[in-house]
């Protein structure tokens, strides 16, 4: 799939890993509001945290939209294989996503009598959700059963320790990054709470990552080669390096009380789990054995996208940027502040 | 118990959701053109009912595009979760064309829809006007891509198969292939023709309760309008079509007619109503009108117009159902022309906005863009059976190999989430129409500085007006 010297397969796996990024991050704070938000007290408090993302939740929902059709696109045979061995999380994550979308906004439009059915719709919809994209990733990273391009395993594969420990371990991950956020767009009372949450939440992601380190070699004999092959290894030191670095940063920024340190070093985090996640893997689309290549598209598919990918995707990127600018700053009961 | 395979199930499933998720993208769709000349209207001559009408009309939107966001999010997953047959083997022309959906009109929606519902001061007029326009604009364009995604399986060109897999070859060739510009077309009218008589139907209600405002006579006015005009042109554009299936997908118009065979060189009847029966492959109770079939579908007296048992019977699609579901399309659009013309003559004198029987029946006709549209769609997909890919791969083969108990349970989830979620939506949406068009004296409220309000989109944008609900 050589095409004046670029490999238009490694150029599709990139942008997908992007939109993956960009929805893992975006939607992660806003299912983050929906984890958080029976921690809180008062009903005034969780609308401020609604409040905070409603302006951009559908947008951040987009990216989830555009990874499913570039994977269909680019890669038709990783998407058939990979839906179709996920069916039941992936059903319920949309589910999950339905609840959390419309209860959302049902919850500001219902009648006093009705406000806290959609407030735990809610919460449920994205625990749902979060919990499912955990299972996802899990029976991603242990691997998907292919027989001749097509999937062999069983309906249930995914019930299994390490993908529902993952589900557990992005609902922590997805906190942290809801209550550093909420130190960005919260004040007063509810800040000091959401600052006292991110301690326990990275002690805890701590936690988890080093079990999720200890069990990932031990899924396939692929992985644990890879891992310790000498090669690697200086990336993966170069990994540890960074996360202990934003780890650093993010309790320090605590501490210190300032606003956006926290997020940024928690998104950071983020990074440096995916990008190891994709070290990993690579360049494994469905894995451990089918490849990028294998599962392309044709050239003319691919090609056809990347097109209008590279021109859309920037203009795409600067509205987004321009709503978060015109919604800046700190929420309060009154709404935002100019 | 019913017999049902995983098969039939993953069907139903697809037919189910994409049923639900089509009514809103169709108002949507209208609702946003309507929204972007109400605008432009106020515009060019500062007459307040426009912007009063536009501020209405704009909160049933919110609602109605959230809704359209929720449920189109299962359809993207859907083509790989239940018919990772059909996304293996076609993924490389449909997946490339969703690509663009996403990328040419549902980010533009996201990004200019802020702006439209809450923008009303934080940026000057023609800005915000432009918002509503992108806004327009993205939901035509995304018609424009599922339209061409959805031709090209039903006439499919441009590509061939290599190792079992499409390899597209001319882009042009797949995107513009033989039936996109009549369904395109068919369409993104059907979408006008159905919220003209939403619109229309609110109009009526409001009129049949006494509320004869201004913006009430101006919506109802512009709604008889826009039916007068699309519905006419619909059963053009619908004419049209039948004759580009007839010449690529004759098996679907012979099941349509509910014709079985020609007798020697003698003209098609019509038949008019029946009970076309599968397996005694014939139809029964059917009341024909000779020369009629070949007259409608030919434009002679003399040619034949295709039997359904010219085709094996593996290749027949259901006739029992399309033949019917076109009736119901058809006569719903020969009542909706009608009712455009009733509009027309009471206009004079302005008897339009007093006789209560007109506002009735065009209350009445309300859902009838939508019901047709459904009826419509359900005879096109149902009439390409048994392809998925029209005479490239069957439905059977598109499949994914799931066991009965887990399409029995995501089944029955979509069924009770999408009635309790969307049924609650459309209540909301009712409750607001039923609120009508509130003149705004001084400023309006939405994004006014000191007003409590909730900056967000797309459906909390009816938070300050949305009425109690019991």
């Amino acid at each position: 799939m050589e095409l004046q010297g670029i490999d238009l397969s490694v150029v599709w796996a990139v942008i997908i890993a992007f939109g993956v990024m960009m929805y893992v991050v975006m939607d992660g704070f806003v299912l983050g509001m929906g984890i958080l938000s029976p921690l809180v007290r008062s009903e005034q408090e969780r609308d401020v945290m609604m409040r905070t993302v409603a302006p951009v939740w559908d947008g951040n929902e987009t990216w989830l939209v555009l990874c499913g059709a570039a994977l269909y696109g680019a890669f038709p045979l990783a998407y058939s294989i990979i839906l179709q061995a996920l069916y039941l999380p992936l059903i319920l994550m949309l589910c999950g996503l339905i609840f959390r979308g419309v209860a959302f906004e049902f919850r500001f439009i219902a009648s006093p009598q009705k406000r806290h059915l959609w407030g735990a719709a809610f919460v449920a919809g994205s625990l749902l959700a979060t919990f499912c994209q955990g299972l996802v990733i899990g029976t991603y990273v242990a691997g998907i059963h292919v027989c001749n391009g097509e999937f062999a395993g069983g309906p249930l594969d995914w019930l299994a320790p390490f993908p529902i420990f993952c589900g557990f371990g992005l609902i922590v991950a997805y906190a942290l990054l809801g209550s550093t956020w909420l130190v960005i767009k919260s004040e007063g009372a509810l800040e000091g709470l959401a600052r006292q949450f991110c301690p326990p939440l990275a002690a805890l992601l701590v936690a988890i990552v080093v079990v999720i380190c200890i069990a990932t070699p031990m899924l396939h004999p692929e992985i644990a080669n890879r891992w310790f092959d000498h090669s690697h290894q200086v990336i993966f030191a170069l990994l540890v390096l960074v996360a202990l670095g934003a780890l650093t940063g993010l309790m320090r920024g605590l501490r210190r009380r300032h606003t956006y340190a926290p997020f940024f070093c928690t998104l950071l985090l983020m990074l440096v789990g995916f990008v190891s996640l994709a070290s990993t893997l690579w360049p494994a689309i469905v894995p451990p054995h089918v490849t990028l290549w294998d599962a392309a598209s044709p050239p003319q598919s691919q090609r056809f996208i990347l097109v209008g990918t590279l021109f859309i995707l920037p203009l795409i990127l600067l509205y987004t940027g321009w709503g978060y600018y015109v919604f800046r700053g700190k929420v309060s009961h009154e709404g935002y502040e100019q | 118990m019913l017999d049902l395979h995983a098969l039939d199930l993953a069907r139903l499933q697809f037919a189910f959701t994409v049923s639900f998720h089509i009514l809103f993208p169709a108002i949507t769709i209208g609702l946003a053109s309507f929204l972007l000349v109400l605008e432009a209207l106020w515009l060019k001559t500062d007459n307040n009912v426009y912007r009063d009408l536009y501020h209405f009309w704009s909160k049933v939107f919110a609602v109605n595009f959230g809704m359209g966001v929720v449920s189109g999010l299962v359809m993207a997953y859907e083509f790989g979760t239940n018919w990772s047959g059909f996304s293996a083997f076609a993924g490389s022309v449909t997946g490339p064309l969703l690509t663009y959906e996403v990328l040419t009109a549902f980010f533009l929606e996201a990004g200019f829809l802020g702006v439209m519902l809450f923008g009303w001061h934080r940026v000057g007029r023609r800005l915000h006007l432009f918002a509503t326009a992108m806004v327009a604009c993205g939901t035509l364009m995304s018609t424009f891509w599922i339209l061409a995604s959805n031709s090209w399986m039903q006439t499919p060109q441009g590509f061939e198969v290599v190792d079992g897999r499409v390899v597209p070859l001319d882009w042009l060739a797949i995107i513009f292939n033989p039936s996109f510009p009549f369904r395109l077309a068919h369409m993104a009218i059907a979408a006008f023709v159905a919220t003209s008589f939403f619109v229309g139907a609110s109009g009526a209600w409001h009129l049949l309760r006494g509320n004869d405002t201004p913006a009430v006579r101006k919506m109802f006015s512009m709604a008889l309008w826009m039916a007068l005009i699309v519905a006419p042109v619909q059963a053009f554009v619908g004419d049209a079509h039948g004759l580009n299936t007839l010449k690529y997908q004759p098996a679907k118009i012979a099941a349509i007619e509910g014709h079985w065979e020609n007798l020697d060189d003698k003209p098609s009847p019509l038949v008019l109503v029946g009970l076309p029966d599968m397996d005694a492959e014939k139809t029964r109770y059917a009341v024909e009108i000779p020369y009629l079939g070949s007259l409608i579908l030919t434009h002679s007296l003399t040619q034949q117009i295709p039997a359904l048992k010219s085709f094996p019977k593996e290749d027949r699609p259901n006739s029992t159902i399309i033949f019917w579901s076109f009736r119901v399309m058809a006569g719903l659009g020969i009542l909706m022309i009608l009712v455009g013309l009733a509009g027309l003559v009471l206009r004079r004198n302005g008897r339009v906005y007093t006789t209560r029987w007109f506002q009735r029946l065009v209350l009445c006709m309300g859902p009838s863009g939508l019901v047709a549209m459904l009826a419509g769609w359900i005879t096109t997909e149902v009439g390409r059976q048994p392809w998925v890919v029209y005479g490239q791969m069957r439905t059977a083969d598109a499949v994914a190999h799931h066991s009965v108990m887990q399409m029995s349970i995501s089944l029955g989830l979509f069924v009770v989430i999408y009635f309790t979620v969307f049924g609650v939506g459309i209540r909301y949406m009712m409750a607001l129409v039923r609120k009508g068009p509130q003149a705004e004296l001084d400023q309006p409220a939405s994004g006014g500085p000191g007003q409590q309000q909730t900056p967000s989109r797309p459906l909390s944008a009816t938070f300050n007006s949305a009425p109690e609900q019991p």
